[in-house]
This record gives C-alpha cells, sequence and structure tokens, in this order.
C-alpha cells in the first residue's frame, strides 16, 4: 500500500477534564473522500484544528506525506500542501472576491514581500485566481465585496480560495453548511470531481452529501474514532448506529 | 459626492494653494500652519499603515515621532556646539544637514518600531494598545530625566538645519521641503495598499486565519508594516523639531499618540487622504478656536463624537464614500 497523504497517529487533547481528542489515528490515502461524522461536541472541529494547526495535540503525531508536521505552524502546513475551508468562513469581507482568491494564490506561487506594483497587475497570480473562480462558480462575481455575498457564494468562494493554492490534500470543515439543497447537489458534484485531483478529509453533517460522497467513512464520538469503513460498512455497524444515526440497534 | 481622486487632488492641492496664497499675501505664519499641517499629516500617514491598513492601534506612535525629534535635535546639538557625539566606542560629529537627519531618524524609528513591534505584536486588542503606550511613556520619562539633552527643558536649536541648495529659513522653502516628502508618503502608501503587501496586510487585519491557511504569517506582516510606520512618523518627528527649532520629552507624551490618532479618526481611517483632511482641521481648530478659548478641545472632541458616531469613514467619507471592488 502506498504512504498515505495525510495521516494522523494517535492524536489525543484534553481541555481539563473534557476529552476532545483520544488517540484519533486516521488517514486520508490518495484519490479519495475520507468523511469523518459525529454527533455535535464529538471533537470534530478539535481534530480539524490539530490537523491544520491551530491546536497544539497533548500527544500524537500528524503527518504530511509521510513527513511529520506536528510541530509546524499553520502556515508552514498550508505550504506543505494543506488546504483548509472554514465552517464559518473566513474571508476579507471588504475585499473583492478577486482579491480573496489572489491572496490564495499570492501564498501558493508568491511572497507578500512585493511593495509597488499593484496585486492586480500580476497576471499570474490573476490567472490562477480566475481559474478557480471559474471553477467554483465565482467568476462572474470577482468584482462583488465579499460582505454582499450570499451565505452560499461564500461558501463557493472558501472553495475557490483553498483550490488556488493546489493543495496535495483538502481539509474541509462543513461546506455544506447553510447551503440550500440545490446549492449543496452542486458543491457535492464539485467534490465528486476534485478526488481526483487531491483527496480530501470532509467533516460534514449533512448524511446525504456523507453518503453520496465518501469512500471510507470515520465516526467520532466523545473524541474516539468508534468505526471506520466503507458507506455500507458503516451504516450497517450496530455500535454507529446507537451512538450515532440516533436508531434503535 | 466626488471621487475619491477629486478629494486628494483638492486636498493636496489646496495645501499647496493656501501656503502659496500665504506667500504673494506675505503672511509666513500662515506658511507655518501650513508646514505644521503637512508635518502632521505626514505622522499620521506613517500612522495609517498600521492603524489603516494593518488594523493595529497603536498608542504609541509618539514613541517614534520623539526618536526623529530627538535624533535631529541631539545631531544638530552637537553641530551648533562643536562637541563630538560620544557613541560608546566611538565617536561622531553632529550634523546640521537635513538629509543625513532624517537617514538617522528612519534609521532608528525603524529600529525602535521593529523591536516595540515584536513584543507588543504578539498582544492584540486593548493589550497591544496598552504596550504601545507603555514604550512612549519609557522614551517620555527617560528624555524627561536626560540632563544631558536638556532634560524636561527640551534642546532648543538656533538655527534650522540646511538642505543643499535651498534656504531653509525662508517659510515656503521649508514649507516646500515638508509638502514633497508628504506627496512622497502619501504615494508610497497609495503604491503600498495596492501592492502585494497590502492585500496580504489587509487581509491579515479582516481575516488572520485566513493569511495563515494560505501560508503567510500574520505576524511577520504586521510587524513589517509596525516598522514601516514607525519610519514614517520618525521622520516626520524630526520636520517637526526643525519646525519649532526645538524638542522636548513632549513629542513622547500619549496626548501626542493620541493626536495623531484623533486625526486619521476625523480623517478616515485607512483613507489615503485621511491623515492629511485630519490635520488641517486640527491645525485650523487649534489655530482659530485656540485662540478664542483655551477649552477648545471641547470642540474638538464634540466634532470627533458626531464623526465617530455618525461618519465612520471620517470627512473622507463623508464626501467620498469608498467605492468597493474594481474593474
Amino acid at each position: 500500500m502506498t504512504e498515505p497523504i495525510l495521516e494522523t497517529r494517535g492524536l489525543t487533547k484534553s481541555f481539563g477534564a473534557l476529552v476532545a481528542g483520544d488517540d484519533i489515528s486516521i488517514d486520508l490515502r490518495k484519490g479519495e473522500i475520507h468523511a469523518i461524522i459525529g454527533p455535535n461536541g464529538a471533537g470534530k472541529s478539535t481534530l480539524i484544528q490539530m490537523i491544520c494547526g491551530g491546536l497544539k495535540p497533548d500527544a500524537g503525531q500528524v503527518r504530511l506525506m509521510g513527513r511529520d508536521v506536528t510541530g509546524d505552524s499553520t502556515a508552514s502546513r498550508a505550504r506543505a500542501g494543506l488546504g483548509r475551508t472554514f465552517q464559518i468562513s473566513a474571508l476579507a469581507m471588504e475585499n473583492s472576491v478577486l482579491q480573496n482568491a489572489m491572496l490564495g494564490a499570492m501564498g501558493a506561487l508568491d511572497h507578500p514581500w512585493r511593495f509597488w506594483r499593484p496585486v492586480l497587475a500580476r497576471s499570474d497570480l490573476r490567472d490562477r485566481a480566475e481559474a478557480c473562480l471559474d471553477r467554483a462558480g465565482l467568476l462572474e462575481l470577482r468584482s462583488r465585496r465579499v460582505a454582499d455575498l450570499s451565505h452560499g457564494e461564500r461558501r463557493q468562494l472558501e472553495l475557490a480560495v483553498a483550490l488556488t493554492l493546489q493543495p496535495r490534500a483538502f481539509v474541509m470543515d462543513e461546506p455544506m453548511a447553510g447551503l440550500g439543497a440545490g446549492g449543496s447537489a452542486r458543491m457535492t458534484e464539485v467534490l465528486d470531481a476534485l478526488r481526483a485531483e487531491a483527496p480530501i478529509l470532509l467533516v460534514e453533517h449533512d448524511m446525504d452529501a456523507v453518503f453520496a460522497l465518501a469512500d471510507r467513512i470515520s465516526v467520532l464520538v466523545y473524541g474516539r474514532v468508534i468505526a471506520t469503513g466503507s458507506v455500507g460498512e458503516i451504516r450497517a455497524n450496530a455500535a454507529v448506529r446507537e451512538a450515532y444515526l440516533g436508531e434503535d440497534a | 459626492m466626488i471621487s475619491e481622486r477629486m478629494l486628494n487632488l483638492t486636498v493636496i492641492g489646496g495645501l499647496l494653494a493656501v501656503a502659496l496664497a500665504a506667500l504673494v499675501l506675505d503672511q509666513p505664519f500662515t506658511i507655518t500652519l501650513a508646514t505644521r499641517v503637512a508635518i502632521l499629516s505626514l505622522a499620521a500617514v506613517g500612522l495609517n499603515i498600521a492603524l489603516g491598513l494593518g488594523g493595529l492601534v497603536s498608542f504609541g506612535h509618539a514613541a517614534f515621532f520623539g526618536i526623529g525629534g530627538y535624533a535631529m535635535g541631539i545631531l544638530a546639538y552637537h553641530a551648533q556646539t562643536y562637541t563630538p557625539l560620544d557613541l560608546g566606542l566611538f565617536t561622531v560629529a553632529g550634523t546640521k544637514s537635513m538629509p543625513v537627519i532624517w537617514l538617522v531618524a528612519m534609521v532608528l524609528s525603524a529600529l525602535a518600531a521593529l523591536l516595540i513591534g515584536l513584543l507588543a505584536l504578539r498582544t492584540s486588542g486593548v493589550y497591544f494598545i496598552m504596550i504601545t503606550l507603555a514604550f512612549a511613556q519609557m522614551f517620555y520619562y527617560f528624555t524627561l530625566s536626560w540632563s544631558a539633552y536638556g532634560g524636561e527643558d527640551g534642546l532648543s536649536i538656533y538655527i534650522r538645519n540646511g538642505f543643499p541648495g535651498l534656504n531653509t529659513l525662508v517659510p515656503i522653502q521649508f514649507f516646500g521641503i515638508c509638502f514633497v516628502i508628504l506627496c512622497a508618503a502619501l504615494y508610497l502608501f497609495h503604491r503600498l495598499e495596492h501592492a502585494p503587501f497590502g492585500l496580504a496586510l489587509g487581509s491579515a487585519r479582516q481575516a488572520p486565519m485566513r493569511v495563515e491557511t494560505v501560508g503567510l504569517s500574520p505576524m511577520r506582516l504586521r510587524l513589517v508594516a509596525f516598522v514601516l510606520s514607525g519610519a514614517i512618523t520618525g521622520l516626520a518627528g524630526a520636520l517637526f523639531a526643525d519646525l519649532n527649532r526645538f524638542v522636548s520629552p513632549t513629542m513622547f507624551s500619549w496626548h501626542m499618540s493620541g493626536e495623531l490618532i484623533v486625526l486619521i479618526i476625523l480623517g478616515g481611517v485607512a483613507r489615503l487622504i485621511g491623515p492629511v483632511i485630519g490635520a488641517v482641521l486640527f491645525v485650523v481648530l487649534e489655530h482659530y478656536l485656540g485662540g478664542m478659548t483655551e477649552f477648545w478641545k471641547i470642540w474638538l472632541g464634540v466634532i470627533l463624537l458626531l464623526i465617530v458616531l455618525f461618519a465612520r469613514g471620517g470627512v473622507a467619507g463623508l464626501l467620498s464614500p469608498r467605492k468597493v471592488g474594481h474593474d
């Protein structure tokens, strides 16, 4: 078997008496969508933050393409190829759609220590940004201010900015959250095609989307992975049904 | 409602026109007021890089203003007394040359901004405000007891420093120097704002998490902005000392830091021309209201209150609301 693109080994984190992450070992392989599901408070956000660099685990490792990145900053993990999208959009609200995407392109292709030429005149950054906006279906809105975008359009922009990084692995925190049925279906299509480029670790509450997309699902409850398997296996798993899907086993 | 470009040209052109009109009408004091506007504007343009573009509410920019002032004062003092300046390892002669003084003022304030920034930028919000204030106050109390350079009495420089080819004692010529430097700083601000650095810095203000997840460090962006900001305010300090031919610890006082923030809020935070509009208002009120009543700052306070309550974009925002987006 080939080396996983992204891997956690025994990640553990507690906040006082609350164990938010308990020996979490999951991996993300080339070409797949690996969904993480779990009830509220299961530790999904904690896991994402440990993977992306916002939180330092008490124990365990995060490995990106075989390299231990546990001690690295968020920025250096991003440069190493981790592309993250946020549950609550983290975008520069006063800036335009294009400027937000170009920030991503700048992070991927260049450095910010350029003080003179206008950034919008940088055709290399602009081309990358516009291509990604196009894929996310936002090219028409490129000069719109982000504050004026709808919730769904912001989700699309989250995705577009992550695309500009051309990451080796995506970590997506509830990309479907707040999208209507139509938006959710479109996002599902985009993610479906995206896995061929880079695998996706998908934290998502929308079960229809998860079951439609995931190659594998891991179920997180009280900070522990109680099961990992294919969609069929997880649906059939008695412990999962009891703990999470809310059905009597 | 006028375009931003029109507003910028009107304000800058207006300042120049006032000085030239005063020259024709033989009103040297008005030229001095215009020079004061130009220098305070320059100091606030510096602060606007940190505060406006970077969102760093520095309540300690008087530190850089004062360092610029004392750089001028100390170098000129040694030149006028023909005493060498002992730097410990070696001694240097003082100087009355403006370009040299400006360079020293900018390098020293940039260094101070680097050190203050390295510590202060680890915090944010009210802690950042307090730490920057504390640093400026340290300089204030240090110079207050620095008897070698006048302590609390300050330091008088009898003849204004020189600039090659100009007679700086002629008010309009000194105004010209300050005006050209102000225009250069405004142009720099404009370039910075639209350059890749400005985009990254503005994004770090609005969405620091985003900046990190595209692989950039908000802390480094802010530090560079703070250093640039400090250097420009330091240059303004050197010019301010030369305008008054006097430096004293008041240049370091927290009132000075507060005034610079007030100028920017009056004129329009993060707006190119905001600091200049703020400085014009401030100097006009200070001069005319100050002539009528000792308590003119009450009226300044009322105006500030009205702007904060009803016109967040400052005067620039009222006259020319910011259009967003681009072509």
